[in-house]
Parts: C-alpha cells; structure tokens; sequence
C-alpha cells in the first residue's frame, strides 16, 4: 500500500530513480517554500542561506543538527521498517513518547551503575516499551483487520495521554509544578559528544548531541543487515510486495506484520534514549517534538533505505536547527515555517510522487528508442 | 432538582458547543471517505479554515466573508488532496499528513507575518463573529418549569452554525441515500471499476466529493475561530480532526450514527471538564487523561471488532488506475 512508485521497474535507470526523481520533488517542494517566504515578505536567498549557515556554518552548528537528526535517523528507520512490510506506522510519535518513558525508568532506578551499562539497560529498555506500544496495532492489523493508520493515530493520543497523567500524578518529583521527574543521577547520563571526543583528546563545543548519535548510526546499519542480508527481512519485504505470493512462499504475513512493527515501535522508541538519558535527564512531556511525523517525512524522502534515510534526516536536521534561528534572526518568520517546509517535502516527495515520473519515464523511452533505432541500422 | 437540571444543561449545551466542528468535520470526512478517498487531513483543513476565516473576518469586519474565506481555504487543502491523490494516484495517507503538518505551519506563520501578534489573528470584535441567532418566546416560556430553561438555555441564542452542523446531517442521509449523486458517490467509494464501466468519471466524482469535504472542513474551522472563539489562535483545532475521524469511524461512516459518535465525544468532553478533580462515589476521583483518552480508546476497540465492527467503503485508500 505504500513506498515504491507505481512506474514499471527497469523503465528508468537506477540512478534517476535513485537521485533525479527525489531531487525533482525535493526541488519543487523547495520552489513552493521559497513562495511562501516570499510571501511573507522575506528574501528567500537570506532566509535559507542563514538557515544553512547557522545549521552546518560552524561546529556548535553541527553538533545541534546532528542531534536533530539523530531523532529523524531513529524515527525515518522505523517508518521505513514498516512501510517494507506494507504497514503504515504513523504512531512513531507515541512510540518515541513511551521508548522515552521506558529510558526515563530505567534512569531513575540505575542510580550509581556506570553509563555504559545504564545506556544499554536504556536501549533495551526504550525498545522494549516502544515495540510494546506498537504491538497492539500490529496484532489487531494482523489478526483482527483493524486499520494500522487509524489505529496509530489513536495510540499516539493515548500515549500523550498517558504520559501526560504519569506525569503529573505519579512521577512528578515532589514539590513541584512542572510535570517533571526529578533529574537522574550524572552517572548515567549518557556522555555528550563533547566528552567522548574529548577522550581521544578532540575538543568539540558543547551541544546536545551525545553518543546515541553512534547508536543511530549503527541502526542504519543493522536495518540494512536485517532487511537485505537475513531471512527474517526477505519474509518481511516479500509480505509487503505481494501477500498472497509470501503465503504461498510458506511465510505467515500474520506473524511478519507483528515483528516489523515490533522492530518499528524499537526503532521509534530510541528517540527516548537520544532525548531523554542524553538530553533532558530526566522525565518530561512533549520530548519527541513531532520527531515522529518528520520520520515519515525522511522515510519517503530516503526511499526507505538507510543510507537515502541517513542523507533525509540530515536534511531536516538542517531545517530543525536552521528554522529554530531563522526564527531568532527574522522579525517576521517564526519557527513554524519549518513546519511549512516539512509538510511540503511530504507532499512532493510522498503523495505527489508520481508528478514527474511520467514525463521522465517517457523521456527515458524515447531515448532508449532512438538509441536502438541507430544501433539497428548500425 | 434545580440545581441539577442547570448542570445538566450546562453540561449539554458545552456538548453542543464542542460537538458542532467535530460534526461538520466528521461529516466532510464521511463524503470524501465514502468516494474511496482516505481523509487524514480533517485537522489540517480545519485549521487553514480556522486561521482564513478569521484573518478574513478581522480585515473586512464581515463575518460572513470570513465565513467564506474559511470554506475556501479548506477548500484549497482538499483540492490539493485531489489532485496529489485522484489526479496523480499519490498515496492518500501520506497527502493528507502532509496536508495536517503543511497546515500546522502555514497557519500560524502567515498570522506571524500578517498581524505580528506571535501566531495567532487579533481578538474579534462581537460584529465581526458569525451572529447567535435569537428564538422567538423566551419569555413566554420561560415560565414553564423544565421546558422553559431548557429552551432558554439550549435553544435561544444558538449559533448559526450549530443549526448548520445540525441540519446537515439529515441533508447528507439524503443526499448519500435518496439522491442519484450519493448513490453514484457510495459506488465509487465501493466499486470504482464498476462506476467507469457506466461511463462516469471517477476522478470527476471523488473531485466532487472532496469539494464538500473541504467546504465543511473550512466551516467546522470557521464555528472554531469566528463563532465560538473570537480569533485564530495558535494550533486551536488541538487534535479535533482526528477526534471527527474516530467519530467517523466510530459511526460505521453513516450520518446519524456518525451525529451520535460526536455527541457521545463532545459529552465526554465537557464531562471531563466538569469531573476535574472531583471524586465519584466507588471510584473516587478518575485523572483527566483516561477521560480523555476515553474516545480513541473506544474507537480501537471498535475497530478491533470487541464492540460492533466498523467496515470501511471497499475502495478507500485504493488509487483509481483506469488501464490494467
């Protein structure tokens, strides 16, 4: 139902499916921003050029996009995990939201263990609540035919929900009015960039971003390994090409749809483990910050591969941090034009993708045509 | 006793109050879904519609401009839905996300740079609000025990749009099962193959259709920011989009049922307002949260088939390719 275009495979090269396409839909989608900033009465060139300037211009820069699009790595795999399978999980934000909850208990129960154990207790932790938030619409996709969108965007309500009463009734540190946990113990912390290259003695400004930047990394890996090179992704992508075809190929899609939500809700649920041992602390609402729409964003804008999944979440990366000053520096844009700019990529990238391919298959053809036309008289 | 019929009738009118967007909306989804197009993007139409209709109405003063600067900005999103999913066969999920994110923004970056007052329109004054249309006999009634606060309270100095939510829903019954268009709209959203078959447009149909979806998503907006509220503040549909499509769901995508799923979450709604802290007998006192979470809950459960079974129109989500 979703991801893949609808054009026949091998009518276009690899490269123009790979690369000119997305470009196209990332250009055009970048045509309609730059209206909107017209049309609120800004230079355009200005604004994106601060935009990129204060996103990647100097290391501190760098550092803040990085840590944005750590989120987006987590959240882009996750989507793209499922839409693999043929699902739509549109519940990353829930997911994230209750793989944080599950890395904030166990920051709070780990006081004096050391951070690497403290961060893998962490990891397990935020998969293991993640996976279990997006089990239930697994297993009702799977067994009972519910619909995957609808009820993903249910639970995300309800995990906002939930959160928002563990929050303010149950883990909310005594005394208090802002719904938040008192903060873990420094031991667990998960060590910012700037200390971990400080241990091989390179020296990095300060910044948010912090070694789950790593984790991430190795994600993108590991989903490559276990979608191309195990049997387990074969299943999981042959139940999201052709159902009926997996049956006969004696897999059970009942089964494979549970595990690639499973693996998506983990995958989400990491965003926990970047925001909150490595950021905040401590427990807080509204941590995932739309992190979990963006994914949906980068997963189409990657193609649903890690490495395409790698380059889209740098993107927004930029955009998340660049915006954010933009904001500052500008009187009359706020932050929410990044928002714009997302929801445009969506559009292009995603629904409208079909916009330019026919015209570039039918180029393609014609070419390929006249080629053979030549080499047959040759 | 009548202390008690002045709860309940506050507790009923704040559901009338909260129930007429998620009718209007959920009604919009009802036509877009039942032509075979999946409409994600009730909450993104809502705000466009919500911010227009107010931005129109401050600078004209003119309610009803507003009103309709409202409905086409709702409009606009749906034909940007058509044309992404209909014209081109794009995804339906993902252009309606990207319609609620695209909005999410636009909305109140337009507001900053329009009227600098951080995201949000300025405060309506009372003439530039869609008008409480006064009944006839209040006083006359009034003397009357229940009858007379009820109609006072419930009746009199009603908004307009509460009767327009209201009325549509008979009207939409009609239209979707009495009328040659609603019988030709059900069967694409069924049978898309079948409809071209008869020599009718499909795109020409589901066109239609999100047509009306986005002029009833502009209005359930425009009862948000210029009826009952005076002015777009940021993010104010707060999630009611979605809130009308677990009541379109929750109402088997029929009218009626559809009217009573969003009087049951409205209820909820003001119910949980009114239990703020508040033990109940046994219970003792129940958070917030669970009250709120209360209508996605259901909803699920609906889906998952524990309580009833919610089929939705056979061809929804499924592009319309003609040549296979």
């Amino acid at each position: 139902m979703a991801g893949g275009g609808t054009g026949v495979p091998g009518a276009v090269p690899g490269w123009v499916d790979h690369a000119l396409l997305p470009l196209l839909n990332l250009l055009a989608a970048f045509t309609l921003s730059v209206a909107v900033i017209l049309a609120i009465g800004e230079n355009p060139l200005d604004v994106l050029g601060l935009m990129v300037q204060e996103a990647l211009g100097y290391p501190e820069a760098i550092g803040y996009t990085l840590y944005y699009a750590t989120n987006y790595v987590f959240t882009g795999l996750a989507v793209a995990v499922a839409f693999h399978c043929g699902l739509f999980n549109i519940g990353g934000e829930g997911q994230a939201t209750i793989g944080g909850l599950g890395a904030g208990l166990v920051g709070l129960a780990l006081t004096g263990w050391p951070w690497p154990l403290a961060a893998a207790a962490a990891i397990l932790a935020s998969a293991l609540f993640g996976a279990a938030w997006a089990w239930i619409p697994g297993w009702l996709q799977a067994r009972r035919g519910s619909h995957i969108v609808i009820t993903t965007i249910m639970f995300n309500f309800i995990a906002a929900s939930l959160m928002t009463y563990l929050m303010v009734d149950v883990l909310i540190r005594p005394g208090q009015q802002a719904p938040e946990s008192r903060e873990f113990d420094p031991g667990v912390w998960l060590p910012s960039m700037e200390q971990g290259l400080g241990w091989f003695g390179i020296a990095v400004p300060p910044s948010p971003l912090n070694l789950s930047f790593l984790w991430a990394l190795a994600c993108c890996v590991l989903v490559y390994l276990f979608l191309w090179r195990t049997r387990w992704g074969y299943e999981l992508r042959t139940v999201g090409r052709n159902e009926r075809a997996a049956v006969y190929a004696g897999i059970r899609p009942a089964r494979v749809m549970i595990v690639a939500m499973l693996i998506s809700g983990a995958l989400a649920g990491f965003v926990g483990v970047n925001e909150i041992l490595g950021v905040q602390h401590r427990l807080m609402l509204n941590v995932v910050g739309g992190a979990g729409f963006v994914g949906i964003a980068v997963a189409l804008m990657g193609r649903n591969h890690p490495v395409g999944i790698l380059l889209a979440a740098l993107l927004f990366g930029v955009l998340a941090q660049g915006g954010a000053q933009v904001a500052f520096e500008y009187p009359s844009v706020n932050r929410e034009l990044v928002m714009v700019i997302q929801g445009l990529v969506i559009l292009f990238a995603g629904a409208l993708e079909n916009l330019f391919r026919p015209r570039v298959e039918a180029l393609f053809r014609r070419r390929r045509a006249a080629v053979s036309t030549i080499q047959g008289r040759g | 006793m009548e202390d008690a019929l002045t709860t309940a009738l506050l507790l009923l009118d704040a559901t009338i109050r909260v129930a007429t967007p998620l009718v209007l909306a959920a009604l919009a989804g009802l036509y877009s879904e039942r032509a075979g197009v999946v409409d994600i993007g009730l909450e993104g139409k809502m705000l466009t519609g919500a911010f227009f209709a107010a931005a129109a109405a401050y600078v004209t003063g003119d309610p009803w401009l507003g009103l309709l600067a409202g409905m086409a900005g709702g409009l606009a999103l749906a034909l940007v839905h058509g044309f992404a999913c209909v014209t081109h066969g794009g995804n339906q999920v993902v252009s309606g996300m990207a319609i609620n994110i695209l909005a999410i923004g636009l909305a109140p970056t337009l507001a900053f740079a329009w009227f600098a007052q951080g995201g949000q329109t300025p405060m309506l004054p009372g003439s530039a609000r869609l008008p409480q249309i006064p009944m006839p006999g209040v006083e006359a009634l009034g003397g009357i025990p229940v009858l007379g606060p009820v109609y006072r309270e419930l009746v009199d100095d009603t908004n307009l749009l509460v009767w327009a939510a209201l009325a549509a829903v008979p009207v939409t019954h009609w239209v979707l099962f009495r009328s040659r268009f609603g019988l030709r709209l059900r069967a694409v959203g069924e049978s898309p193959a079948a409809v071209d078959t008869a020599g009718l447009s499909v795109a020409g149909l589901r066109y239609k259709a999100l047509v009306i979806s986005g002029l009833l998503t502009g209005m359930a907006g425009a009862y948000l920011s210029i009826a009952h509220g005076a002015g777009f503040v940021r993010d104010m549909t707060a999630g009611k989009g979605y809130l009308a499509l677990a009541a379109l769901i929750f109402g088997k995508w029929r009218p009626w049922p559809t009217l009573f799923a969003c009087l049951l979450f409205a209820f909820t709604d003001a119910l949980q307002v009114r239990l703020q802290g508040v033990p109940l007998p046994w219970i003792g006192v129940i958070p917030v949260q669970f009250i709120q979470m209360l209508p996605y809950l259901l909803t699920v459960l609906l889906l998952a088939g524990f309580v009833g079974r919610a089929v939705a129109p056979k061809a929804s989500g499924v592009p319309y390719v003609k040549e296979r």
